[in-house]
């Protein structure tokens, strides 16, 4: 997985928790919060999904990487890789 | 039926709370059995058929009204979480509400979606006080919608800011209608939920009424794979060592669940724990309970001359007695609802005229009656409530009411608490409520009423933030998908 398939699977989750949000122009290396309408209950439903779908463990320490879509990639594309090698 | 089935989660009650618990703990792969007594959906707010007609039970307007593209709303919150699109569940706004207090409701603060409307009621009728009820209002706004109870009176935060004793009564009137559980008086932190759902958000309703919301819920608790069982109450939670181990069923069977969420209120879960824990009697049920009229008519209601108002709260006097009456009803106040005068769009109409009345009534003068008794006595106060409404709606001749009435209905405390279980047919619940849900049992929550959010878009947030924090976010909430 490449960080850009990264970023396309986070937006598509965004997409799907926050329905009523334009993400056509979400800019990846601002702050998820300072450009959409996110609350801490829409994070952890990210947090969830990734887990639900695609099986992705992100420890509530690390909450703080997916402030951003480049953040997001940096942080969650090795955990993609890793898991894709294991399975 | 000796067979028991364990589930990740077993929720008590089908009612909204219980229904939003369910479509996020099925969405995220828990497995799901939702159990409830009656026959239909809903809880305290339902439908029944008579005569080939559908009546709503409870709702009134949908509260919390937020119109899209606002943000931050309790509504926009549960469509997130519950990944229902605003399509899916079409919204229609209120045209115009009243808090209308005397004898025919001449003193009248009017109200809609757009909150300046209201504002400059208060500044037309109440000029001293209105420095007063901005800063009042300001509070509110600043109050984090929690339904933890501070302690702290609303009554005296109104009374301390807008001084004027009458605005004191018609601010708590429309609050503690739709939401106060005990009498009298409210937690401030209860009020000022209640003040932004009704009055800073508002008012609005599916053209349907609540079966369009049943219908989404219900679909998509299906097609995330929960488990519901109608005509299914739960009568005993046998407990061991402080945990719920086995939930026995009204018709004998049994299942048991890592976790149970009950929706049927705080007093209602702690009568089924056996053997018994805590103290007999607390929490206590409340005493807050309702008749409701319902008049069919041949024509909308504007056409009647009822007028165009969508909710009216009224009280015949300048002192408000949100109380349990000593009589089988109180007609002295009341809520007045005509559904038609929602805006459906153009050329869209209900397909009958709808005239609500709803009065604050005595269940225990309700309950013992011998249904004969029972049914004189509710023909003996149907013309009582309606005629109280009538005086606040404006002049219109008997004879023309009656000749375009077609069907009416009435219900009482001893409907509700048949149809609900609620103790007493207590609407609003018990007067003390468990904001973090707990109970004797360690894993046994409460969601709903009794825990501490009220209305339509309020339950379905209870629901999902109980499920959220006693299954979901629990360490290894979410279990990955095979």
């Amino acid at each position: 997985m490449t960080k850009d398939d990264c970023k396309k699977l986070v937006l598509a989750i965004i997409a799907d928790i926050a329905p009523d949000e334009d993400l056509s122009n979400v800019k990846p290396e601002v702050r998820l919060r300072d450009q959409l309408q996110l609350d801490s209950m829409d994070f952890l439903d990210i947090v969830m999904e990734l887990r639900k779908r695609n099986g992705i463990e992100v420890p509530e320490a690390d909450y703080g990487h997916l402030a951003s879509l480049d953040s997001c990639a940096d942080y969650l594309t090795p955990k993609f890789n890793a898991l894709a090698a294991k399975g | 039926m000796n067979t028991r089935t364990h589930y990740d989660v077993a929720i008590i009650g089908a009612g909204l709370s219980g229904l939003a618990a369910g479509v996020r703990l099925a969405h995220f792969g828990k497995r799901v059995c939702i159990l409830e007594r009656h026959s239909a959906p809903g809880g305290l707010n339902s439908f029944y058929s008579l005569d080939g007609r559908k009546f709503d039970v409870g709702l009134h307007a949908v509260t919390n009204f937020g119109r899209p593209g606002s943000r931050g709303t309790p509504l926009l919150k549960v469509l997130r979480q519950l990944r229902i699109d605003r399509d899916e569940i079409e919204f229609c706004e209120q045209r115009q509400s009243r808090v209308a207090f005397g004898p025919a409701g001449e003193t009248s603060l009017r109200f809609t979606n757009d909150f300046t409307v209201f504002e400059g009621e208060v500044a037309r009728l109440f000029p001293a006080a209105m420095d007063g009820f901005r800063r009042l209002v300001t509070l509110i706004r600043s109050t984090e919608p929690s339904p933890a109870a501070t302690g702290v009176s609303a009554r005296e935060i109104v009374r301390r800011h807008v001084g004027d004793p009458l605005l004191e009564e018609m601010l708590l009137c429309p609050v503690l209608f739709y939401g106060g559980p005990r009498e009298h008086d409210i937690d401030f932190a209860q009020f000022a939920l209640l003040f932004q759902a009704i009055l800073l958000e508002g008012l609005a309703r599916p053209y349907e009424g609540i079966r369009a919301i049943l219908r989404v819920l219900l679909d998509k608790y299906r097609q995330a794979g929960g488990e519901r069982r109608m005509n299914c109450g739960v009568s005993r939670i046998v407990q061991r060592d402080g945990r719920a181990v086995s939930l026995v069923l009204d018709g004998g069977g049994e299942v048991s669940a890592d976790e149970v969420l009950s929706a049927i209120g705080g007093p209602e879960t702690a009568a089924l724990i056996a053997p018994a824990v805590g103290t007999p009697g607390n929490p206590a049920p409340g005493v807050i309970t309702y008749v409701e009229t319902v008049s069919v008519l041949n024509r909308e209601p504007a056409d009647l001359g009822l007028g165009g108002d969508t909710i009216v709260f009224f009280n015949d006097s300048p002192r408000f007695h949100y109380e349990r009456p000593g009589n089988q009803v109180d007609v002295r106040s009341g809520v007045i609802c005509m559904p038609n005068n929602f805006d459906f769009g153009a050329g869209r109409r209900l397909p009958e005229g709808l005239l609500r009345v709803t009065c604050l009534a005595n269940y225990d003068l309700w309950a013992p009656l011998p249904e004969e008794t029972y049914q004189a006595d509710k023909r003996r106060w149907f013309p009582l409530v309606q005629g109280a409404a009538r005086r606040v709606l404006g002049p219109v001749a008997d004879a023309a009411f009656d000749a375009a009435t077609i069907a009416t209905d009435m219900y009482t405390p001893r409907t509700i608490a048949r149809f609900t279980g609620r103790a007493n047919g207590a609407i609003y619940g018990a007067p003390v409520k468990s904001p973090d849900g707990a109970t004797a049992l360690s894993n046994l929550h409460l969601c709903g009423t009794d825990q501490g959010l009220l209305g339509i878009v309020g339950s379905m947030l209870s629901g999902i933030s109980m499920a959220n924090r006693h299954v979901l976010l629990k360490a290894g909430g979410v279990g990955a998908a095979p």
